[in-house]
């Protein structure tokens, strides 16, 4: 793989031991990608934090947080002092909500290690924004800009909805690419892999965020990690239904880039999304994949006694916390029930000024912050049953929580929450 | 007793070094965060077909990575607590796959000649030198 001059110097150690041993990750990494050279980025989504009793112990023997990041954020054997960053970085969503240890289910002394973990990171530079939805809260790429993100539903909102570049990056070569600004230059980096692969007719209407989580779980499935271009979009979706599409495809399949023909960036026209290329595939989405689709993400589902809602996955928007206020305001959660909304903290503390958490809470929601069900492996104690309008939510929470999951728009979620019972239907 | 039967594959080195062990082939793609326990080498997904399986020592054999960007996460941490597998053959190129195999430093090889998926076997003891490009298939004993 070629290096500049500056990368050399850096893999010399001209930088320090850090930078040389990130150096040292980033060429074995393009190597085994088979890349040509790298490519610089100031723009990183990084998962860095340490929130489990197994780091903390490794943190304890090894010789703390230096250790914790020379291991599992550079791979490195060699425990090495970590310098300030040189690339700006923001933080995905963590392990467990830090200020609700118990309802997380977590101890104090996790909660501890946590704090010192966020002192270090933040002492580097890295921004504790801790949501998988850095493009609400102020990281939003540039259209072309070479980025350096993890977290499946944000790369792909990355390449499809903003036009920025970047592939599923990982939480070692983030690290990596954190301390010397260079990321392999491959995949959607290059404009070839970013043309359309699979081109995908929709026959039915497709409006609620509901169906656009619907829509995204089939081509995910249907396409895996290719690249699907999308006509007949009747309406323009918001930004809430693009996130639930974005994070729906790349669960059920590996989907880091779509198009949608005559809205997202790099498909003004069919012809520009393919690249003057021929689609691999022709799909079409009419009512009996839509209906399909819907049975399959309620497989799991048997009860209709709902103990747990869940919204918020990914993070969610100001718009959407306005729109459950609207919903929820003069109602009250059923006793048997719990209700959890998850959004960024920077979006929740405007939510607090604008009174909106206070409606929400006085209804007998929950507005937290930082995490979400799947990553902090944690629902209402007893839960049996759960409700979530995110198909990326409903396709995790039944492996990793053994619980049953129906998925349904907001307003079925809500008379869930209400009623203590699902009376969802597809619509 | 029975012949032994020796197929060769020749491919591209992803992470160099050689290892051997019993293959265990999936034609399932596996996913790292969420779909292996780390903890005992096991794959969890709920509708995987190796559901409950270890690959701690083995050669895996499979199409290639898929799901959350913690997939090298979940392999690095394999190879602290000693259940990763002994090497990887895949088909299916990714960012996901790339690091995975780098930071578990476990040889890796892919861009074969023939199709692993095809010709391996769970059980085959299989040889890894991923410094040049070879992999040797010893298949499984059976009654003559």
């Amino acid at each position: 793989m070629h290096l500049t001059d500056e990368e050399q110097a850096m893999a010399d150690g001209r930088d320090g031991p850090a930078v040389a041993r990130a150096m040292d990750l980033l060429q074995r990494y393009g190597r085994a990608l088979g890349a040509e050279r790298l490519v610089a980025t100031n723009n990183i989504v990084a998962s860095v934090g340490a929130t489990t009793p197994f780091m903390r112990d490794f943190a304890r023997s090894k010789g703390g947080m230096d250790a914790v990041f020379s291991e599992f954020s550079l791979d490195s054997d060699a425990v090495v002092k970590i310098p300030k960053i040189r690339a700006f970085t923001t933080h995905t969503q963590l392990g467990f909500v830090p200020d609700q240890p118990e309802r997380m289910g977590v101890d104090e002394a996790t909660v501890q290690f946590y704090r010192q973990g966020e002192a270090f990171i933040t002492g580097l530079g890295v921004q504790a924004t801790n949501t998988c939805t850095p493009y609400q809260v102020g990281n939003l790429p540039t259209r072309g800009e070479h980025c350096a993100w993890m977290e499946s539903s944000a790369v792909i909102y990355c390449n499809s909805v903003l036009g920025a570049r970047t592939n599923t990056e990982g939480r070692e070569s983030v690290g990596a690419a954190m301390l010397t600004g260079r990321i392999p230059y491959w995949g959607y980096h290059i404009d070839a892999n970013r043309r359309g692969t699979h081109h995908v007719l929709l026959q039915t209407e497709v409006e609620s965020t509901s169906d656009w989580g619907l829509l995204g779980y089939w081509i995910g499935d249907q396409v895996q990690e290719r690249v699907p271009v999308v006509e007949g979009v009747k309406s323009i979706p918001n930004l809430a239904r693009l996130k639930h599409f974005g994070a729906a495809a790349s669960s059920s399949g590996g989907v880091e880039m779509y198009h949608l023909v005559g809205i997202t960036p790099e498909a003004p026209n069919l012809d520009a999304a393919f690249g003057g290329k021929r689609a691999i595939e022709t799909l079409r989405f009419g009512l009996v994949e839509h209906r399909a689709t819907w049975e399959k993400i309620n497989a799991t589902a048997k009860d209709t006694k709902v103990d747990y809602v869940m919204l918020g996955c990914p993070h969610y928007t100001m718009e959407q916390l306005w729109e459950v206020g609207r919903l929820i305001e003069g109602r009250k959660v059923h006793p048997d029930c719990e209700l959890w909304i998850f959004t960024a903290r920077a979006i929740k503390s405007i939510s607090d000024q604008n009174g909106t958490t206070k409606i929400l809470e006085e209804a007998g929601a929950r507005v937290m912050t930082d995490s979400c069900s799947a990553m902090s492996r944690a629902a209402p104690k007893g839960a049996r049953v759960a409700a979530f309008d995110s198909a990326k939510q409903a396709h995790y929470v039944p492996a990793i929580l053994g619980i049953q999951a129906w998925y349904g728009s907001v307003d079925e979620c809500i008379h869930a929450a209400c009623t203590g019972r699902w009376d969802g239907r597809f619509a | 007793m029975n012949a032994e039967t020796v197929v060769v594959l020749h491919g591209r080195c992803v992470v160099p070094g050689r290892s051997e062990g019993e293959a265990l082939v999936t034609r399932d793609r596996i996913s790292g965060w969420g779909g292996i326990d780390s903890r005992t080498g096991t794959i969890v997904e709920t509708r995987h077909e190796l559901r409950g399986v270890s690959f701690a020592g083995k050669v895996l054999v499979f199409p290639g990575a898929k799901g959350s960007s913690g997939w090298s996460a979940a392999f690095h941490m394999t190879r602290t607590m000693g259940t990763a597998p002994a090497a990887f053959l895949f088909n299916e190129m990714t960012t996901k796959m790339a690091l995975g195999a780098v930071v578990t430093r476990a040889p890796a090889m892919t861009d074969f000649d023939q199709d692993p998926l095809a010709v391996i076997e769970t059980g085959d003891w299989v040889t890894v030198d991923a410094d040049r490009g070879v992999v040797e298939i010893r298949k499984q004993a059976r009654p003559a």
